[in-house]
């Protein structure tokens, strides 16, 4: 029951959370094939390899770019199985269980019986293995892009795709604030949970949740105008500015070049 | 086929719905993959009217405070989205938080809010996909906020800030936002194995028709997901009633000058005519042509031994663009089932906004020459 309390599990999520966005920091800085790609160019490149991979219709080509996504990660100095065990536990645990009876349940013919004349369709196979790497090779993607790139340079990159400006400025804050108001999270649940000798019960933990709730909430309006006053008094004239230094190499040419050919030629080939 | 179905013990079709269903309920940040690219792409332009209605709303209503605000309140709805609220029988589950920042600030905003939330779990924490960001944040960022906030500002309207009915106006209002985003996720899976599907009929993505994926949906997020937004709702704003009234109040305040819009007036009718623009293929289904609809190759079908004359020579006269709502180059039906609802309704719009503009102008400037000859 302790472990199960309302209090333990929403402090074990935010620290995961925590812990997760450092790890990402710290391989972002490391130096590997993935981390001297330009991020606008990774940021689109993988883009266009996700719309292949989400059009295809062939399960050897999800194959061959799942494997190619495991090499990459590989060559960017990502932690094979760390990486692995972040793609395939989300799948493992929540499409394969959505996956499973579509197994039985799609209508074709039959692939193999089991015991209690329950039967496996061959559609139902296929549709379940185009389900499963689908969604691992889109996530893995998008994790390369997530572990390889530091959070500012992709907000920056976002620039790329238009959004507009106002909309590039509450990002970065938003980005900064989750880590403050997390924090902040952190200690109200901690705070209590060193005052408590036992579970609560469920009525007084839901008055907790209302109340913590609350509190950030209180706390998040009260800090947006004092940011507000923070950004005024240090010149901000309602124009966000970045600095931008990103270099446009060659090799982000190549591999936008190669993207974009992966992408036409799983379209109009495969 | 049928007969392969059915050999399939009732006990089980039960169990895996539930197991389906229970799955399902943590599936409203739907991940890349159970989504064709065509229905992501539809799901951005759904969603793209509401996010240039924020930002504008972002520049135009309130003052450059809001920037922080917004940026503040979506770290907020990023982090509630965190906590395990515990229900009872021990389990746990998530908040969205939209019908919360809905009521707060209105759905405008809110639309803005938890879509920047979405963006950042899609891109910085794998959480939901990045080609289905459109349909996550339609059916988290509009849907959710919109009802809510619709169902919430019905009940309270003349009602007083310190009012008791605020409370289970926004627990309703949350509740319903969610069941109705459930429903809304439940479409999106469920058109795609109709849609998209290989020669042999294997569904390419979300394999389950609408028939099983709109109770697994709706059901489980009805019961739980949205008991679970409404509970979270509840508390917030029964915690603000208490310590923080004038919270309550800001969207009031910034609404005082508020115009309804063309657009605002008629939004029920624009997101219903977009949901049919989407589920338009489900026509498809149905075999045969619409009764009196026929074209000339089909009356023979029909059992009729010749073409009326008249018919056969007035047919030949207009041959459309878009013949039986089908573009051949494309190569998919579907798509061009879609694009043609697209256009058609884009068409229709152009031709009624071009009808009253030519019928209202008039109007207009001769109400302002006799205001300006009143004055």
């Amino acid at each position: 029951m302790a472990q199960n309390s309302f209090v333990e599990s929403t402090l074990v999520e935010i620290n995961r959370t925590l812990e997760q966005s450092v790890f990402a920091e710290q391989i972002a800085r490391e130096d590997g094939l993935l981390q001297r790609f330009d991020p606008r160019a990774k940021l689109i490149g993988i883009l266009l390899l996700l719309i292949a991979v989400g059009s295809t219709h062939q399960l050897w080509v999800l194959g061959v770019f799942f494997v190619i996504v495991l090499l990459s990660a590989v060559l960017s100095k990502i932690p094979l199985w760390t990486f692995v065990k972040r793609v395939c536990l989300l799948v493992l645990l929540f499409t394969s269980l959505i996956a499973l009876p579509a197994l039985f349940l799609t209508p074709g013919p039959a692939l193999w019986t089991l015991p209690g004349a329950v039967i496996i369709t061959r559609t139902g196979a296929a549709t379940a293995a185009f389900l499963l790497l689908r969604v691992t090779t889109s996530i893995s993607l998008a994790t390369l892009l997530i572990l390889t790139t530091p959070w500012n340079d992709v907000l920056k990159a976002m620039g790329i795709l238009h959004l507009p400006d106002v909309i590039v400025l509450i990002l970065a804050m938003t980005y900064r604030y989750i880590h403050l108001l997390l924090h902040e999270a952190n200690d109200m649940f901690t705070a209590r949970k060193s005052r408590l000798l036992r579970p609560l019960p469920r009525a007084q933990e839901r008055q907790l949740l209302g109340a913590t709730g609350g509190v950030l909430l209180s706390k998040s309006l009260s800090l947006s105008s004092e940011v507000y006053l923070a950004m005024q008094s240090r010149g901000y004239h309602h124009y966000p500015r970045t600095l931008d230094d990103f270099q446009f190499h060659w090799w982000d040419g190549l591999m936008l070049i190669i993207s974009l050919a992966v992408l036409l030629s799983v379209l109009f080939l495969a | 086929m049928k007969r392969l179905i059915q050999s399939i013990p009732a006990g089980m079709k039960l169990y895996y719905a539930v197991l389906v269903g229970w799955m399902l309920t943590t599936a409203m940040h739907i991940p890349d993959g159970y989504l064709s690219p065509v229905t992501c792409i539809v799901m951005f332009a759904l969603v793209l009217p509401f996010w240039a209605r924020g930002v504008k709303k972002l520049r135009e209503k309130l003052n450059a405070k809001t920037a922080p605000l917004v940026a503040l309140l979506a770290a907020f709805s990023f982090v509630i989205m965190m906590f395990n609220v515990p229900l009872p029988g021990g389990t746990t589950a998530h908040a969205v938080g939209g019908a919360l920042i809905a009521i707060i600030l209105g759905p405008e905003i809110a639309t803005i809010a938890v879509s920047i939330a979405l963006l950042i779990q899609a891109v910085f924490f794998g959480d939901g996909g990045i080609l289905s960001f459109g349909a996550n944040c339609f059916n988290m960022a509009v849907v959710l906020p919109y009802v809510s906030y619709a169902i919430y500002h019905a009940i309270t309207k003349n009602v007083t800030i310190t009012s008791k009915r605020r409370l289970w106006a926004s627990a309703l209002g949350a509740w319903a936002g969610l069941t109705v985003a459930a429903f809304f996720a439940a479409v999106e899976f469920g058109i795609q194995p109709a849609l998209f599907h290989t020669a042999d009929g294997t569904p390419l993505y979300a394999p389950y028709p609408l028939s099983v994926s709109i109770p697994a949906m709706v059901i489980p997020h009805a019961l739980i997901a949205s008991v679970v937004e409404a509970l979270v709702t509840v508390a917030v704003v029964a915690y603000l009633l208490r310590a923080n009234k004038p919270a309550l109040q800001i969207n009031q305040e910034a609404q005082a000058p508020a115009e309804v819009g063309g657009f605002a007036r008629w939004r029920p009718l624009w997101i219903t005519l977009g949901v049919l623009i989407v589920i338009s293929p489900l026509g498809l289904l149905a075999p045969g042509t619409a009764w009196g609809e026929w074209g000339t190759e089909q009356f023979a079908s029909l059992g009729l031994k010749f073409i009326p004359t008249g018919l056969a020579s007035l047919s030949s006269l207009w041959s459309a663009p878009l013949p039986d709502y089908d573009l051949p180059a494309l190569g998919n039906t579907n798509i061009g089932y879609i694009l043609s609802a697209a256009v058609g309704i884009i068409l229709i719009a152009i031709i009624a906004w071009l009808f009253t503009f030519l019928v209202t102008t008039g109007k207009k400037s001769s109400n302002n020459i006799a205001a300006s000859q009143g004055k």
